[in-house]
């Protein structure tokens, strides 16, 4: 890749941060021992591990034993809904939304030809859940709400600390998904028994991730073998990705306050300057988002179209669009918000990083309008008659 | 995912716009995927009275491989008799793009529909015979756009021509 691609895919995968790759680096050459192990070579990586372990607890102020690493949130989302399903004697009913990751949504759905029940809540326009709704979602043998905090394709923050209160009432586990939400809103642990975190979203590695379990929360491991993590999750630990877990979650919140607002910045300013164009419209909550996903819709194009033009000139970025899933189908999220099918299949999510310059917006401000120009003057469907 | 040779015919179509003074166009779409195409062509008769496609041109709503097929069609009908536009397969779109993933194979069958309803049009309008495979193509596709305009009325709503 040249280094002068202007990369606003960062929802999707960030890059390594140096100083993450820094403190991984001795975890493959040197300290490159089994944490399991008697030698030192396996000490020193315990203490690698259980040092992460310690550093994530205080960052997050849960305690050490609360976390349980895994091999990304994917991962952590299944334990936390199948782990927490099995455990219980008489809970027959889980809580969600239309608009959660796939890896909440499938796994619930897998629950349900287990003969699991599933509530999939409605959203509104902007993609809020409404804690009535979830209220009135309740049943006796409800045993677990989850509920994502931010959303990783429109942005839009939920009312995680309501939830949680209504939840904690009638005796429900609250699960939140809150990969979008490290380093750019506070992780509203105080108000979740399990949560789900990725280091690949805030500038650590690909493939490890943790999720919070609440002491006492009671969870039946999806993976089996030799009992690490506390006999929650088996499998050598990934002690450099966990070092570099722990290493981007302590620079994605101290630098929370900087980072969140340059990217607030840019999002006021890319909204103001798309929304001017003819036939355009912001999905998701204009307020209650995360700082660091926009997302659009133009009329009369497709968005797959968009970010491959878009990619030749030299801007990354994504879209909810038919044409750029496996499937087909364009994205639930915009379905669920209500999006017009012409305005889902042109969608364009922006979404910045730590590494992103003002430079950088202004330069895909420019491009884009003629972009979409070029697009929309080969496309039938003329904009604004 | 996707050769050189759809990348290349996606950045640079060929043929795009509206053609002014077409003989007919033929109209596709598939809302779900998100493709729409009108084709245009121009149908002259050459010095043997053979009708001719003697200029053709596009205008398309849809992805990379829409885009690719819509020019790549355009290509292999220009100056080509009906006989032999109407012989085009989607197979022949793809083929000549040095393929296409197997899940956008249905956007060279959207370029084959479109140009095979616009010789229909040309040759419905000017009360020609129409050849027994393009009738029956013709009714495949009218059935399959009938069904999508159906399902999506609300999009037709929201767009204007």
């Amino acid at each position: 890749m040249t280094t002068d691609r202007i990369y606003l895919d960062n929802s999707a995968t960030t890059p390594v941060a140096p100083e993450v790759l820094e403190a991984m680096a001795p975890y493959f050459s040197t300290a490159y021992g089994n944490p399991s192990s008697l030698h030192a070579f396996g000490r020193a990586a315990h203490r690698a591990v259980e040092g992460s372990r310690e550093t994530l607890a205080a960052l997050l102020d849960v305690r050490p034993e609360e976390i349980v690493f895994t091999a990304g949130a994917t991962e952590a989302n299944n334990l936390a809904i199948v782990g927490t399903a099995l455990s219980s004697e008489t809970g027959r009913h889980l809580v969600t939304t239309a608009i959660e990751h796939p890896a909440v949504l499938r796994t619930a759905e897998w629950l349900r030809t287990r003969g699991f029940d599933v509530t999939v809540l409605d959203v509104d326009p902007t993609g809020r859940v409404d804690p009535a709704q979830v209220r009135e979602g309740l049943r006796p043998d409800t045993l677990l709400v989850s509920v994502m905090t931010g959303n990783n394709e429109i942005g839009t923050l939920q009312p995680i600390d309501e939830i949680g209160r209504l939840c904690r009432e009638r005796g429900v586990l609250f699960h939140t998904d809150a990969v979008q939400a490290l380093g750019k809103v506070p992780i509203p642990v105080d108000a979740v028994d399990l949560l789900s975190i990725s280091a690949h979203k805030f500038h650590g590695p690909k493939g490890v991730g943790l999720l919070f379990v609440r002491k006492g929360t009671r969870l039946t491991p999806t993976l089996h073998g030799g009992g690490h993590e506390a006999g929650r999750r088996s499998g050598t630990e990934n002690v450099a990705g966990i070092v570099g877990l722990a290493t981007a979650a302590r620079l994605a919140l101290d630098e929370m306050k900087a980072t969140s607002e340059r990217m607030r910045s840019f999002r006021a300013r890319m909204t103001d300057a798309i929304t001017r164009l003819p036939g355009t419209r912001l999905n998701g909550h204009p307020e209650k988002c995360l700082p660091h996903i926009t997302n659009f819709s133009f009329e009369g194009i497709e968005g797959e179209s968009l970010v491959m033009r878009l990619d030749e000139r030299g801007v990354a970025a994504s879209t909810g669009s038919a044409c750029s899933s496996p499937n087909l189908e364009p994205s639930h999220v915009l379905v669920a918000i209500g999006v017009p099918l012409s305005m889902a299949h042109g969608s364009l999510r922006i979404s910045t990083g730590r590494q992103t310059t003002e430079e950088e917006i202004d330069a895909f401000l420019r491009v884009l309008p003629e972009v979409v120009e070029g697009l929309r003057a080969i496309s039938p469907f003329k904009v604004g008659g | 995912m996707y050769t050189e040779r759809v990348i290349e015919h996606f950045r640079n179509p060929h043929n795009m716009g509206k053609l002014e003074d077409y003989s007919a166009i033929g109209k596709v779409g598939n809302l779900v995927c998100g493709d729409v195409m009108w084709l245009y062509i121009k149908v002259e008769p050459d010095r043997s009275g053979r009708d001719i496609i003697t200029d053709i041109s596009w205008e398309t709503f849809g992805c990379t491989a829409a885009i690719a097929t819509s020019s790549m069609v355009s290509d292999l009908a220009k100056g080509k008799t009906i006989d032999q536009a109407i012989a085009l397969t989607n197979q022949d779109v793809a083929k000549e793009l040095g393929g296409l993933p197997p899940i956008k194979m249905h956007c060279s069958a959207l370029a084959a529909d479109a140009l095979n309803e616009a010789i229909y049009a040309y040759l419905f309008q000017e009360g020609k015979e129409i050849p027994g495979a393009l009738q029956r193509r013709h009714e495949r596709i009218a059935a399959e756009i009938a069904a999508l305009e159906k399902r999506y009325e609300a999009f037709a709503d929201k767009v204007q021509r």
